[in-house]
C-alpha cells in the first residue's frame, strides 16, 4: 500500500484537521465530536441540512459544508457509516429552531445509525425529517436487495435542497424538494481499478489490465458484472442507457448531466465520457441544460466514473443555480 | 455465570476480534466494503477500555454498557445491530446476580431478537441471523434436556459455526452483499462469522468455570 498518510488510524482525523485549517472562513471542524459544521451555525430560523457517511468519498460530505448547501457533515471511518453520537452532536449544532433535515444514502449502516440518531434528537425536542437517496440503477429495487444505493444524486440533492433552505423555507417544503430530487435522478458507475482501504492494506478486489467492473457503488466493492474493457463511448452507452430507461426520459426533456470521477480518473477522461453522453442524449433529443464534471463523490483512489442524470423542472433548476460557497462547489457568490 | 464471568467473556471477545480483524475484513472484501473486522475491533477495544468501571457493575448494566459503547463506536451496520443486541440482552437479565442456564438462553434469545428488530432480516438472508438462530435453537434444546451451562453454550457455539458455514452458498438479500446478487454466492458472511466468534468465546468461558 502506497499512500500519503502518517498513521493508518489517523487518516480521517489528519485529513479533517487539514480541512478545518484550509477552510476556516466557511466551516469549523470539531475533532472531539467528529463533525464538520458551517461556521456560523446554527443559522436561526433556517432548516439545518445535515448529511454524513463513511469517509473516502471526498469531497463528499465535508467539502459541501458552507453557504447554500450543508450545515454539517458527519464523517465516519473510511467506508463505514458514522455513529449516532456524531449525528446527534451535528443535529444539535445546526438546529436553528426550524428543524433539521437528515440526508441519508441508502446503505444499511447509514440508515440504521441515522434512525437511532433521529430517535435521540426527537427526545431532545428537535424536529427531524429524513430523506434517503437511492438512485443507483445497477441495483434492483426489490425484496431481494437492501434497495438501491444512494450515489451521485446525493451531491446534487445536497446542493439543491441547501439552496432552498437558505431562503428560510420550512422543513416540510425542504424535505419535499429533497424527495422530488431523489425521484428525478438516477446513476450508474463503473471501475477500472479497485481501491485500497488504508486499514485493510490491500485492494478490495483484483481486476486485470483488460477488465472492468460495471455497476459499482462508492465503497470499493465489486460491481454487478465484470466485463472486458471497452471504449469510453461503449462504456458511456452501458451506463447511460439503463438510466435513461429507468427515468423514462422523453424527447424534449431537460436534464442536468453529472459525470463523476471515482477519485483516480483524470478530467481529460471524464470529458471524453461527457462528449459521448452529450452525443447519446442529443441523439434522443434530450437537452443537457446544466452539467457537473469532476471528482465529487469518490471511492478513494479508484479509477472509473459514474453518470447521473437529473430530470430538471423550474424549481430544481432555480435552486441548482442559487448561490453556493463551500470548499468543493462555489458559484454565484 | 457471574458478572466476573461476563468480563471474562467480553475480554475473550476483544482478544479474538483483535486477532481476527484482518480475517473478518477479508471476508468483507468480496461481498462488502472491507471494514467489518476494523469496525468490530474498534468497538470491542472501546469496550475493553471500560473494564475498570465495569467490573463492579451488575450483569445487566455491564451488557447495556457494551451495547451503548458499540452503538457509539462501531458505526456501519454492525454497530446498531450488535449494539441493540447487547442492550436487549441486558434487559433480559435485569437485576440477576448470577445467570442460570435458563437466564443464559433468555439472554441469547434477547440478543438475537435485538438484531432482528433492528435489521429486519430473516433466516437465509446471509447475515448474523443465520449463525445466531440455529445457536438459539440448539441452546433451547439443551436447556429442555437439563444440560449444564457448559454444554448449552458449547452446543450453541457449534450450531453457530454450522450456521456460519451455511451462509457460504447463500444468496444475500440484506446488507451490502445483496448488491452483488448471484455474485454473493460462495462467500462466508462476515457478520455471521463475528457472531460465531462471540458464541465460541462464551462457550470457552463457560467450560473454564
Ligand atoms: N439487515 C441486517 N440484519 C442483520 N444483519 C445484517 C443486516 N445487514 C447487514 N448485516 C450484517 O452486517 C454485516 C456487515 O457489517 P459491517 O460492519 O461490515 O457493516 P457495513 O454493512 O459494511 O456498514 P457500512 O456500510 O456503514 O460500512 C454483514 O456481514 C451481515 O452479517
Ligand atoms: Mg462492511
Amino acid at each position: 500500500m502506497k499512500k500519503l498518510i502518517n498513521k493508518v488510524e489517523d487518516v480521517v482525523n489528519d485529513s479533517l484537521a487539514g480541512m478545518g485549517a484550509a477552510h476556516a472562513n466557511l466551516l469549523r471542524v470539531d475533532l472531539e465530536s467528529q463533525i464538520v459544521v458551517r461556521k456560523n451555525a446554527p443559522v436561526q430560523s433556517k432548516v439545518g441540512i445535515l448529511s454524513g457517511g463513511g469517509s473516502g468519498h471526498e469531497p463528499m460530505h465535508g467539502g459541501y459544508v458552507g453557504i447554500g448547501m450543508l450545515d454539517a457533515a458527519c464523517p465516519g471511518a473510511i467506508f463505514t457509516s458514522p455513529v449516532p453520537d456524531q449525528m446527534l452532536a451535528a443535529t444539535r449544532a445546526v438546529n436553528g429552531q426550524a428543524g433539521v433535515l437528515h440526508i441519508i444514502k441508502n446503505y444499511t449502516g447509514d440508515v440504521l445509525n441515522f434512525e437511532m440518531a433521529a430517535e435521540l434528537a426527537e427526545l431532545d425536542g428537535i424536529k427531524i425529517e429524513s430523506v434517503v437517496t437511492n438512485d443507483d440503477v445497477a441495483v434492483q429495487d426489490s425484496l431481494y436487495t437492501a434497495g438501491r444505493r444512494g450515489v451521485g444524486v446525493t451531491v446534487l440533492l445536497e446542493k439543491i435542497v441547501g439552496g432552498l433552505a437558505e431562503t428560510g423555507a420550512p422543513l416540510e417544503q425542504v424535505a419535499a424538494l429533497a424527495r422530488k430530487v431523489n425521484s428525478h435522478g438516477r446513476s450508474m458507475g463503473m471501475a477500472l481499478t479497485a481501491c485500497t482501504v488504508p486499514a485493510a492494506g490491500e485492494p478490495t478486489f483484483d481486476l486485470s489490465e483488460d477488465e472492468m467492473e460495471i455497476g459499482i457503488g462508492i465503497h470499493g466493492e465489486p460491481g454487478r458484472r465484470r466485463l472486458k474493457l471497452a471504449s469510453a463511448a461503449q462504456i458511456t452507452e452501458m451506463l447511460a442507457t439503463p438510466i435513461i430507461e429507468d427515468l423514462e426520459l422523453k424527447a424534449g426533456e431537460q436534464v442536468l448531466a453529472f459525470v463523476n470521477g471515482m477519485g483516480g480518473t483524470p478530467l481529460i477522461e471524464l470529458y471524453i465520457i461527457y462528449d459521448s453522453l452529450n452525443r447519446i442524449l442529443t441523439g434522443k433529443n434530450i437537452r443537457i441544460v446544466r452539467n457537473l464534471i469532476g471528482n465529487y463523490i469518490t471511492s478513494l483512489e479508484m479509477a472509473g466514473c459514474s453518470i447521473t442524470l437529473l430530470r430538471l423542472d423550474d424549481e430544481i433548476t432555480r435552486y441548482w443555480d442559487a448561490p453556493v460557497y463551500t470548499p468543493a462547489l462555489r458559484w454565484g457568490m | 455465570m457471574t458478572n466476573q464471568d461476563i468480563i471474562r467473556w467480553l475480554d475473550r471477545i476483544a482478544d479474538e476480534l483483535r486477532a481476527n480483524t484482518h480475517y473478518l475484513t477479508q471476508l468483507d472484501s468480496p461481498i462488502g466494503d472491507a471494514d467489518h473486522g476494523t469496525n468490530m475491533n474498534r468497538g470491542f477495544s472501546a469496550v475493553h477500555a471500560k473494564f475498570p468501571t465495569m467490573t463492579a457493575m451488575d450483569i445487566a448494566t455491564q451488557l447495556k454498557t457494551v451495547g451503548t459503547t458499540l452503538v457509539s463506536t462501531v458505526g456501519g451496520a454492525s454497530g446498531p445491530l450488535y449494539g441493540t443486541a447487547f442492550l436487549r440482552a441486558g434487559g433480559a437479565v435485569a437485576s440477576k446476580q448470577e445467570l442460570t442456564a435458563s437466564d443464559i438462553v433468555a439472554m441469547l434469545e434477547a440478543f438475537l431478537g435485538g438484531i432482528i428488530a433492528r435489521g429486519k432480516a430473516q433466516v437465509g438472508e446471509k447475515t448474523m441471523v443465520d449463525a445466531l438462530t440455529p445457536a438459539l435453537h440448539a441452546a433451547k434444546q439443551e436447556l429442555d434436556q437439563g444440560a449444564s451451562i457448559a454444554d448449552i453454550t458449547a452446543k450453541a457455539a457449534a450450531a453457530a459455526e454450522e450456521g456460519m458455514k451455511a451462509t457460504i452458498p447463500m444468496l444475500a438479500t440484506k446488507g451490502r452483499a445483496s448488491y452483488l446478487a448471484e455474485r454473493s454466492i460462495g462467500h462466508q458472511d462476515p457478520g455471521a462469522t463475528s457472531s460465531w466468534i462471540m458464541l465460541r468465546c462464551l462457550a470457552e468461558v463457560c467450560s473454564d468455570r
